[in-house]
């Protein structure tokens, strides 16, 4: 099947004007699409069922949906391990990378999707709100906060931004990647201000994410443009060759590279464009939190891998140094500012900061191990993250979560279990060995020094030891000094959360014991690199 | 005429969007900012497709309309939640999360 399309008027100019084009309509590969095409197929599903499902089923019927349709994918992506190429005339590609960590975003959302569904957090009710619209402190607020209901619309939301971050890991072509940034940043956006308790610092988050990241993604337009303008397309691919031709570099190349870097570094959290990160973690509800968290910086780092590796990898002597100055920027900024904090959501927020900069070591590597070790840091970092915020959504006082830290003293006495466990994850964010970060660093860094950055990798290590210390604090503060004032109640017939928390502690662990499986998985999806 | 001139044109357009969404203080202002950067990135895009006489260019405008259009969708609802609860759209009256 073809399309004949003849350019209109005859004055457009020489160069427009070729009088009639044939444009074969590409062959989509509808199975090697399939993992993508679930996620959104269980979108649009979500959406009918919010439509036609009375309130009560739709409790029951859009959890099951949605993680059973992150499941299906996840099997999907499993059976198609094999597959490498270039999807849809050039738009997307299917390689190790991406196969990687489309499974590894699948698996953080399908486990977002237990903390959402749980209902048994306090007498009202799930974190979610039961009705977006109702403005806080009118009549009816207060009615609304011991709602039984939610905003079950978060399903179908969560749903269609997974299958943005899955396109934004696999697009191959600038134009796909923008879209999928848009698709997997507009439904983030609207699940920030959802919380059921604090509902101001929720849409004061909102806010700030969403004119914080319509502005980057306006940024890493005009980077797309002005490499369009450099390459005549915007695939990686061509991109790439049009770098590598001698005496083609020019202003909109370099000025294009860093737009587009600009984007992407804003979506990683990394600094100087982490300032959202803080604020947006502590006002999301955290089971969209521990979402975001998790997903978006995988998705986020698939991108920058695939733009800087692609489509800029000729040009590595160049963007190297930025990467290194950023890497080392976000690493000391997030480790330092974080020693400050007096807030559980806000340290967390601080410290996906700094992680960000750790996981920069190994973009900053540029070679194999680099790739390789980038996404075992993302799998290692994403368990931890979603069963430290999952113990956080436990931890309540009268008016919602116990975020501040003060009120985590002596919590070791009351919960030995969780907060145990909670000190687990945090000793695996800190990096110390027999737990899952502790391995991912290590594999970050040793790809640092295999790609010459040992500068940049002594900067992490001190930076690490920093980082150390306000994860002890929080440890010390839980087990070795005595409650103050009123204590909070930990939830305990909460089963959802629970599984989350122990999954993902278990998972910590497995991967700080017993790594050479998933090291091995990490290590064959880099091996065969990026398609193009 | 040199169409090199739009491509001055566009960048005037997005610098004046960009100190736009840093300086002023309605969160309608700020987006229609980000709007006239997105259209800044269109223009360029157009230009760019004249002067290598692809059409790619041109298509990506589209896509980028469509974006927009369902960007001030999800924006606009934020915005106008938070104005219905605090009674203004300042960016200097968000000031609840910080440090």
């Amino acid at each position: 099947m073809s399309v004949v399309i003849s350019a209109a008027g005859s004055g457009a100019g020489p160069v427009v004007a070729a009088a009639a084009t044939t444009i074969d309509t590409p062959s989509i590969q509808y199975l090697q699409l399939s993992p993508v095409l679930i996620v959104f197929g269980v979108a649009m599903a979500g959406v009918l069922v919010e439509a036609f499902l009375p309130e009560r089923a739709r409790q029951l019927v859009q959890p099951l949906l949605t993680g059973g349709g992150f499941i299906a994918a996840f099997v999907a992506v499993c059976l198609l391990h094999a597959h490498r190429g270039v999807l849809a005339a050039g738009a997307v590609a299917i390689d190790g990378p991406t196969l990687f960590m489309s499974g590894t975003i699948l698996v953080f959302a399908a486990l977002s999707v237990l903390l959402v569904a749980e209902r048994k957090l306090d007498s009202a009710g799930g974190t979610l709100v039961a009705d977006a619209s109702v403005v806080p402190g009118a009549s009816g607020a207060r009615a609304l906060r011991n709602a039984r209901g939610m905003q079950t619309e978060a399903y179908p939301l969560m749903a269609f931004s997974v299958a943005g971050m899955m396109l934004f890991v696999a697009s191959n072509t600038l134009l796909v990647m923008f879209i999928a940034l848009e698709i997997l940043s507009l439904p983030l956006y609207l699940l920030a201000g959802l919380a059921r308790r604090r509902r101001l610092l929720s849409q004061e988050a909102a806010v700030k994410y969403f004119l914080l990241g319509a502005f980057s993604s306006a940024f890493f337009l005009y980077g797309l443009a002005l490499i369009y303008g450099f390459a005549g397309s915007v695939e990686l691919g061509r991109i790439a060759d049009a770098a590598n031709t001698v005496g083609r570099h020019d202003t909109y190349l370099y000025l294009g590279m860093a737009l587009l870097a600009v984007g992407l570094l804003f979506k990683i959290g990394a600094a100087p464009f982490h300032s959202w990160t803080p604020d947006v973690y502590q006002g999301a509800p955290t089971p969209v939190t521990a979402f975001m968290a998790a997903g978006t910086k995988v998705a986020a780092f698939g991108a920058l891998l695939r733009v800087f590796y692609v489509a800029f990898g000729g040009l590595r002597w160049d963007w190297r140094p930025i990467m290194w100055a950023v890497a080392i920027l976000t690493m000391v900024v997030g480790a330092v500012i974080a020693i400050t904090q007096r807030d559980v959501k806000r340290l967390i927020g601080y410290s996906a900061v700094a992680h960000a900069g750790f996981i920069l070591v190994g973009v900053a590597a540029a070679n194999t191990e680099g790739l390789s070790g980038t996404m075992f840091y993302l799998v290692a970092y994403g368990f931890t993250t979603i069963a430290a915020l999952a113990v956080v959504t436990l931890v309540r006082t009268g008016d919602g979560e116990a975020s501040d830290l003060a009120r985590w003293q002596g919590l070791g006495k009351q919960k030995p279990l969780l907060a145990g466990s909670f000190a687990f994850l945090l000793l695996s964010m800190a990096g110390i060995p027999l737990t899952a970060g502790f391995i991912g660093k290590f594999s970050v860094f040793e790809a640092g020094i295999a790609g010459n950055a040992v500068p940049l990798v002594v900067v992490a290590v001190l930076t690490s030891a920093i980082a150390a210390f306000f994860y002890v604090r929080v440890i010390v503060l839980m087990f070795f000094s005595e409650p103050t004032g009123e204590r909070p109640v930990v939830v305990t017939g909460s089963t959802l959360t629970y599984a989350t928390v122990g999954i993902g502690t278990v998972m910590t662990l497995l991967l700080g014991v017993a790594p050479q499986p998933l090291l091995d998985l990490a290590n064959h999806a880099a091996a065969s690199g990026f398609v193009r | 005429m040199n169409p090199s001139n739009y491509l001055v044109l566009a960048a005037i357009l997005f610098s004046i969007g960009a100190v736009g969404v840093l300086v002023r203080r309605n969160a309608i202002v700020v987006f229609m900012c980000v709007e006239l950067m997105l259209n800044a990135a269109n223009l360029t895009l157009v230009t760019f497709s004249r002067i290598q006489g692809t059409l790619d260019g041109q298509v990506i405008a589209f896509f980028v309309m469509v974006v927009a259009a369902a960007e001030v969708v999800v924006g606009l609802a934020i915005i106008l939640t938070i104005f219905r609860t605090r009674r203004s759209a300042s960016v200097d009256d968000v000031n609840l999360l910080k440090y």
